[in-house]
């Protein structure tokens, strides 16, 4: 049954007028907005929108928190017919220049004097001319009683606005919604883009809603469920976990109070669905490691001992897999005292269904989550497959794969292993740039992914690479690895699953043998440091320290034992490696907003080092242009030391 | 920034300090000073170390007791008061080296700033339940008050953390949150930047101005930090020797060769 999203909303406030739909904690208390609350403020939003000349098909940015009056603005602008461009709101000014000229935005809604600011920033240069940014809305009016700029005003004026045209033309708002048509488009999201210029992924009311119902029918999700909202609406990942179903379900929506609040709001609220990057969940085991480790003697021992317990029953169990009475019983104690007080301070106590994705996640990390109990399970999708194309049955988790098709999906692998993707979720196409369109969707309608992977026996889908990233070692002595297959994401992958190591980037594509790049975690490897009362002035000191490069060397020895058992990655272990003595940054342009390596980018800019690893130098000197935050700029430089590393003959398999 | 924004109107003189001197013994910490801050501006006392900064926040705070001279706040002239009298006519402060209360949580401190606004007695206190009595009620009210100050000044994420664990950025918006919530006329800042890195410098200049914008606070601060000094007030008073050397705007003052010479040492 197609529909849009302003008329699930609706219905729900028809159906459930007085249940919660949405829930955001201001000034220390939960704060709930009832379906017919919200039915009222999107009412008055839309009718506010469309006395201020607001056009079917125009479309309107949206830039900010998860914030109740935000999603509402959504609504509001689907209502009448136009589309909302949710955009990153960490991204500084210059980069949403290109998707408003792209998308010709007209209006704004943004939260807050940072993102007012950056409006008014662009509207005055980069965006300047054309009739863009004409209307700038904001919802929270702190610092902003002062500014006199014209077109510029608060959400509450619209809501007002709203209500009085709502009054004199009472059929206007339903008359619209009743327009509105599945086939419609329903948003425009710009992908980050490892490379060029991002683009607009269109979006209908019916690609979104049919995964968002696959999703929804997989996992049995209800109106009961839980959710907390805290990564940008901009990324497709969160439209859909709490924009698309929630309407899909109708469930509920928690915004947390602030960003540095998210643990605290996950603790109070404890979701029930949850959906979150890989380093999210990191970062939360990272801290209760931490943790652990200055607690006392007792409490180490018998953390110690039911990790272990739980390492070797716990996910047995979770797969409903037989397991002896006596673990059985063990791992029921373990429950009682360890388990259940981690599950509870880690907010994840009510946890029916979680979710990692958008990057691979280290199998250790992986299985300790569904060792204490926590149903993680992995999908596979994209913006432009509106998120659901594999997923993990509560069952068949795996680290290594990202699960089944779910219903509605067909999947090939191309000659040169690339996955094809055919579903009704599909992108419509890339906005005002049908070439890429055409690059990516053929006249079939199958989708490629850019993903080079395969299905296994057990039907699984296992993803290695970016297809385009997928390259060959040459030797010209014609050594053993001449020719060999060398995916420099799943070595970086490998690398990055150890604590210690933040990113990687390795090279190796067209060369004699495979170097990288490696970027120490602050806070690990600094508390390591600590423990062993190493002295430290900050990154670069750190990064520089022998003992750092030691212990640094020790993973990527590991790594390269793990790739030679792999026999067709055995060619891509890592000969050379240095530490970086800055952090790789979306603010300099070396990662994208979702924290994803620009290979190229990285190649170009610390070309003098690519260039030592393989000319056989043993340090280099670097300078480095960084910005900090608040948008200044300074140099970080450093002589970095090329540390050689052990690699291993291929074991043969046993063939 | 917004010190020059349109919708900010100074007033008349708030506080007039006319002709103070104060003397510990022989020592001259202040000499025949005089100055006047007015209604909903940013007034900044600056000077080199030892110019008598400090004391002259104590004498308007009512801390020391100047042997001359005359303070009249809000119509009221007095040689002296004690602090509680002074905190009573709505002049609250922060500190130099900052005065919180350790082992308490962030809402706990902020909410002893409310200590002059509550009215139940111990008789109440002893009796506090949820379902009669004044007690509750009025903690509610002002918890509701201290959780505005909390929003305002970006501490959510501590409500419940001691504020020694905090870093001393945090602490020192912590010291400005329990001043504000005596809801103050006028807010005297005891060198509310020292020893912060430029991003908290940044955040707390901000948290001065929309202070400042908001409520239409009078602030009165000393600080060592001249760029900062110079981009937040609207008037500055240069100290040297517990003597004034300059008063004006930031521009005047830059110009003055006085106090060009103070900072610099003579034969600049």
């Amino acid at each position: 049954m197609p529909s849009t999203f302003p008329r699930l909303m609706l219905d729900h406030a028809a159906q459930r007028p007085q249940a919660a739909a949405l829930r955001e904690k201001v000034y220390g208390i939960w704060q709930t907005t009832t379906w017919a609350e919200l039915a009222l403020l999107v009412r008055r939003l839309a009718c506010g929108l469309h006395a201020a000349g607001l056009q079917r098909d125009d479309h309107v940015i949206v830039v900010g928190e998860n914030r109740p009056r935000l999603y509402a603005c959504m609504l509001a602008v689907q209502s009448l017919g136009a589309v909302p461009v949710p955009l990153y709101q960490d991204a500084a000014a210059p980069e949403y220049a290109f998707p408003i000229n792209n998308a010709e935005v007209g209006w704004a809604i943004v939260e807050d004097q940072e993102q007012v600011d950056k409006m008014l920033e662009l509207r005055a240069g980069p965006c300047a001319g054309s009739p863009t940014l004409a209307r700038i809305w904001y919802d929270d009016p702190r610092g902003l009683r002062n500014y006199a700029e014209p077109g510029l005003e608060a959400l509450d004026a619209l809501v007002a606005a709203g209500q009085a045209h709502d009054a004199s033309n009472a059929r206007l708002f339903d008359a619209e919604v009743a327009l509105c048509q599945p086939g419609d488009v329903a948003a425009l999201f710009f992908t980050s883009g490892t490379t060029g210029n991002p683009k607009g992924v269109v979006h209908t009311h019916a690609t979104l809603l049919d995964r968002a119902r696959a999703g929804q029918a997989f996992d049995q999700l209800t109106e009961h469920e839980e959710v907390l909202a805290y990564m940008p609406l901009a990324w497709i990942g969160q439209n859909i976990f709490s924009y698309a179903q929630w309407l899909a379900c109708g469930y509920v929506v928690n915004c947390p109070e602030s960003p540095a609040t998210v643990t605290i709001d996950l603790k109070e609220i404890g979701p029930t669905y949850y959906f979150a990057p890989p380093r999210i969940f990191e970062g939360l085991l990272t801290s209760v490691m931490i943790r652990m480790e200055d607690a006392g003697r007792f409490k180490r021992w018998l953390f110690k001992t039911f990790m272990g317990l739980a390492k070797r029953v716990g996910p047995t169990l979770m797969d409903q897999q037989p397991v002896g009475l006596l673990p059985r019983l063990a791992y029921a104690l373990g429950d009682l005292c360890v388990y259940g007080p981690l599950r509870n301070s880690l907010g994840f106590s009510r946890v029916r269904v979680a979710y990692t994705a958008g990057e691979a996640i280290g199998p250790d990390l992986f299985t300790f989550y569904r060792s204490i109990g926590i149903n993680l399970k992995q999908l596979y999708g994209s913006t432009e497959t509106a998120v659901f194309v594999c997923l993990q049955p509560d069952n068949q988790a795996r680290a290594d794969t990202v699960g089944i098709p779910i219903s509605g999906v067909e999947i090939k692998v191309a000659e040169n292993g690339e996955i094809l993707v055919r579903s009704p979720g599909l992108l419509k196409g890339y906005y005002k740039n049908p070439a890429a369109t055409a690059e990516v969707l053929s006249a079939d309608g199958w989708y490629r992914t850019g993903d080079a992977g395969f299905l296994d026996a057990s039907g699984h889908l296992k993803i290695i690479d970016r297809a385009k990233d997928v390259g060959r070692l040459h030797d010209p002595q014609g050594g053993a690895f001449d020719g060999a297959m060398f995916a420099p994401k799943y070595v970086e992958n490998k690398l990055k699953f150890f604590p210690y190591i933040k990113e990687a980037v390795a090279f190796g594509d067209q060369r004699v043998k495979v170097c990288a790049f490696v970027n120490i975690d602050f806070e690990a490897v600094g508390n390591w440091a600590e423990r062993r009362n190493l002295a430290y002035a900050g990154y670069t000191d750190l990064a520089a320290k022998a003992e750092v490069l030691e212990l640094i060397r020790d993973c990527v020895e590991q790594v390269n034992a793990n790739l030679a058992a792999d026999a067709l990655l055995a060619g891509s272990q890592i000969s050379r490696f240095l530490v970086l003595h800055k952090e790789l940054d979306a603010d300099d342009g070396e990662m994208t907003r979702t924290r994803k390596v620009k290979r190229g980018a990285i190649n170009d800019k610390y070309q003098v080092l690519v260039e030592a690893l393989y000319g056989g130098q043993s340090e280099q000197f670097i300078e480095t242009a960084v910005k900090f935050e608040d948008g200044r700029s300074g140099s970080v430089s450093a002589t970095l030391k090329i540390v050689d590393a052990k690699t291993y003959s291929a074991v043969k398999a046993a063939a | 920034m917004s010190s020059d924004s349109p919708g900010r109107n100074i007033g008349e003189v708030i506080l007039d300090v006319k002709n103070i001197s104060l003397r510990f013994g022989g020592v001259k910490a202040l000499t025949d000073i005089s100055f006047d801050v007015r209604e909903h501006e940013v007034r900044a006392i600056i000077g080199p170390n030892g110019a008598g900064k400090s004391s002259m926040l104590n004498c308007i705070n009512g801390v020391y007791a100047p042997q001359d001279g005359a303070i009249t706040f809000r119509g009221q002239t007095f040689g002296h008061m004690n602090s509680r009298q002074v905190a009573e006519m709505g002049v609250a402060r922060t500190f130099q080296n900052l005065a919180l209360f350790k082992g308490m949580s962030v809402i706990d401190n902020i909410m002893s700033g409310r200590n002059l606004r509550m009215h139940t007695n111990l008789f109440q206190q002893a009796l506090r339940n949820p379902w009669f009595g004044a007690a509750e009620k009025e903690e509610t009210a002002h918890r509701e008050f201290v959780e505005h100050i909390v929003d305002f000044l970006e501490i959510q994420a501590w409500r419940k953390t001691p504020v020694g664990r905090l870093p001393y950025g945090l602490q020192k918006r912590v010291d400005l949150g329990r001043a504000l919530a005596m809801e103050p006329k006028m807010l005297l800042l005891d060198e509310p930047m020292a020893g912060m890195n430029v991003e908290e410098k940044q955040d707390m200049s901000r948290f001065i101005l929309d202070v400042n914008d908001e409520f239409g606070t009078t602030i009165v601060l000393i600080e060592h930090d001249m760029g900062v000094v110079m981009d937040i007030s609207d008037r500055v008073v240069v100290l040297d020797y517990g003597k004034k050397i300059g008063d004006g705007t930031p521009l005047e003052v830059r110009a003055n060769p006085e106090v060009i010479s103070a900072y610099l040492g003579a034969g600049h």
